[in-house]
């Protein structure tokens, strides 16, 4: 092996000469770390992923999950929560509960989180396309706990632009979508100042087939199409750049993905200072939570995935990750059993507690192989930003289908190398053994009633709801959505303490933005 | 998009389709890249389309293949539904595969309601085009 998987050719030897001086840790620009006293003065979340079904069992897994020692909520959407679906549509009928929970009202968070107090965790939202309105739902619910929204702390991932190029749950165009976020942001920072109303990902082009360099580099073009966006809603630079948060992938090659984030944390404060002249110290820092697995993990011999994910877990933590998620072994072909989903838990805190490899601040730092990579990673990523920028930007790299035409190609040569040997995947392109049997262990078996009952609910909070007050809170959205001088979040918290639904807050948006005309291009 | 390069597939029409809400579309684009390689005419529907949807592109675009890629774990229901909108429109010779995150122990129950072939990220493309070629020889 003489490259990395992005392409870097690598040397047998690295020596002195090659590689620069990081800096100090908690100094500009960050090579080593945003806090001077690393994961000493605190450690970093162990935040699982996790949520199916109904409310009701989302919550007991929740709680099962807390007693555990698990330290931060990861809540998981079913799709059509996430599309703007509610569960009596057609399109929605098959998917409800699946991949996650249905939330179609402020009923259901309520549900949710009953018995868990909002101010005493950090909860995190997987959620884009209606991601303000589930960031309404979340103070509503707070509202309804008699939780100071002030107290609220948590992320709702609230990144649409990757939705178009990789993940798929876009409804809106580009263009309305981003004034969202500028609702969603500018109101957070307001209202809770310690809520990250976005969290800028790279993890699903990373997990779609693209390279570690181009994880990082398209992740940071599109957090600088926010940032340009938010200048642009009145924002100032300074004060909410505290709060953008970021989200990744790790994959297997422990280097590389280490110097990802080492290179990529240097190279966002540097952008900042360059682009938009910001010092404020806090606005620099890169924080950004991780996912350790994805297709990294194979359903071919599924216990090797526990491997994997240890070590994927120890270069998240080598990078200086602030919250870290381990996918659990059979997460490749099912949701989690309870037994995967401990074992991966497990993985987190034997690697916090016994591998000792928190002690002492950026333990990599200075190795002759770890700087030299970090510089040619920052050299990589700096120049597939040239790209799009010489393309036109992001936005238009998407609505042209530009960049999903890459990424495609990607995962094409990816597949193929996989197909071909050249990338080594032990148990499936490599040491497979004939003939045999394949051992998933337990089986995750969804509860067969669970769109039924979330039918019933459905029908049941319309049914019994102040009907006058949705449809009032409902139109005053409709009528907000046309000028965007409006933030539009004080109307979406109030339909949700209305308990309109997220299909009908979706329907009314849709009214007057229309939805996203998907460029198809291969 | 079309192609007329010579391959196992040659002269195939093929509909590669996202059912339901699933975004998840690197699988579906590398089959879409990968049928054309191997000299079928490619139709990709986009994200999103309902079953009936499908079944109307099939019937219109007068296809000898459906590919429907799922990674939700609803390809019980949705392959289902297609299979079903299909033989209510006369068109049940039209062979319908099925790709994503399948459970192995779902595979038999898909095959039994009528798909021809089952595939995960562990296929080999390879073996997925062997596998189409004979079954639309």
């Amino acid at each position: 092996m003489s490259a990395t998987p992005s392409g870097i050719e690598v040397p047998v030897v690295a020596t002195r000469d090659a590689a620069s001086d990081p800096g100090a840790p908690g100094v500009y620009p960050f090579t080593r770390g945003i806090f001077a006293d690393g994961y000493r003065g605190r450690p970093w979340t162990i935040r699982q992923y996790s949520g199916f079904g109904s409310a009701e069992a989302s919550n007991q897994r929740y709680r099962f999950l807390l007693e555990q020692g698990q330290t931060g909520l990861s809540v998981a959407l079913d799709l059509p929560t996430q599309c703007g679906y509610d569960p009596d549509d057609p399109m929605a009928r098959p998917e409800v509960g699946k991949v996650g929970v249905s939330l179609f009202s402020l009923s259901e968070m309520e549900t949710l989180f009953e018995g868990i107090d909002l101010g005493a965790i950090s909860t995190s939202f997987t959620i884009n396309g209606t991601a303000a309105i589930i960031y309404a739902m979340y103070l509503a619910a707070a509202d309804k706990q008699g939780v100071p929204r002030a107290k609220l702390t948590g992320t709702i991932q609230n990144d649409i632009l990757k939705e178009y190029v990789a993940r798929g749950t876009w409804i809106f165009p580009v263009r309305p979508s981003m004034r969202l976020i500028a609702d969603s942001v500018l109101y957070a920072n307001e209202v809770t100042p310690r809520f990250n109303a976005i969290s800028i990902a790279g993890a699903h082009v990373r997990d779609a087939g693209c390279t570690a360099v181009e994880e990082m580099a398209y992740t940071l073009a599109n957090g600088l199409a926010y940032v340009d966006e938010l200048i642009r809603r009145g924002g100032d630079v300074a004060r909410f750049a505290r709060r953008l948060s970021f989200f990744f992938y790790v994959h297997m090659d422990l280097f590389e993905e280490a110097c990802k984030f080492r290179a990529g944390r240097r190279l966002w404060a540097k952008l900042l200072r360059e682009r938009y002249g910001v010092t404020d110290e806090k606005a620099l820092h890169f924080r950004f939570g991780v996912v350790c697995g994805g297709s990294s993990l194979v359903a071919a011999q599924p216990y090797n995935n526990v491997v994997r994910v240890a070590i994927e877990n120890l270069a998240a933590v080598l990078g200086g990750a602030q919250s870290i998620f381990t996918c659990a072994y059979d997460e490749a072909f099912q949701i989690p059993t309870e037994f995967s989903a401990e074992l991966a838990l497990r993985t987190q805190q034997i690697v916090q507690h016994e591998s000792g490899v928190a002690a002492t601040v950026d333990p990599l730092g200075g190795s002759y192989y770890v700087e030299w990579l970090t510089d040619r990673m920052e050299e990589g990523m700096r120049a597939v930003m040239g790209e799009i920028d010489a393309y036109g930007g992001v936005v238009k790299a998407i609505e042209d289908g530009w960049l999903q035409r890459r990424i495609a190609v990607r995962a094409k040569e990816k597949k193929d190398a996989t197909d071909r040997g050249e990338r080594v995947v032990v148990g499936m392109n490599r040491y497979r053994r004939e003939g045999e049997a394949q051992s998933f262990g337990e089986v995750f078996r969804l509860d067969p009633g669970t769109a039924a009952r979330v039918l019933a609910k459905h029908a049941e909070v319309k049914r019994t709801r102040d009907a006058a007050r949705a449809t009032r809170a409902l139109d005053a959205l409709e009528a907000a959505a046309a000028d965007d001088r409006e933030n539009l979040m004080p109307l979406l918290v109030e339909c949700c303490h209305s308990y309109a639904t997220v299909g009908e807050m979706v329907e009314r948006l849709k009214r007057r933005w229309g939805e996203f005309q998907e460029p198809v291009q291969l | 998009m079309s192609a007329l390069a010579p391959g196992p597939l040659a002269g195939k029409r093929i509909l590669v389709a996202k059912p339901g809400l699933d975004g998840h579309d690197a699988g579906a684009k590398v089959i879409a890249l990968a049928l054309r390689d191997a000299g079928a005419e490619v139709i990709y529907t986009g994200l999103r389309k309902s079953p009936a949807f499908i079944v109307r592109v099939a019937l219109d675009e007068d296809v000898a293949a459906v590919g429907l890629s799922i990674l939700s774990g609803s390809h019980q229901e949705l392959a289902g539904e297609v299979l079903e909108g299909l033989r209510a429109a006369g068109a049940g010779d039209i062979s319908v595969f099925v790709g994503g995150t399948i459970p192995p122990q779902d595979r038999d129950a898909l095959l039994a309601a009528g798909v021809k072939g089952v595939f995960t990220n562990d296929t080999p493309l390879e073996q997925m085009i062997g596998e189409l070629a004979r079954a639309l020889a």
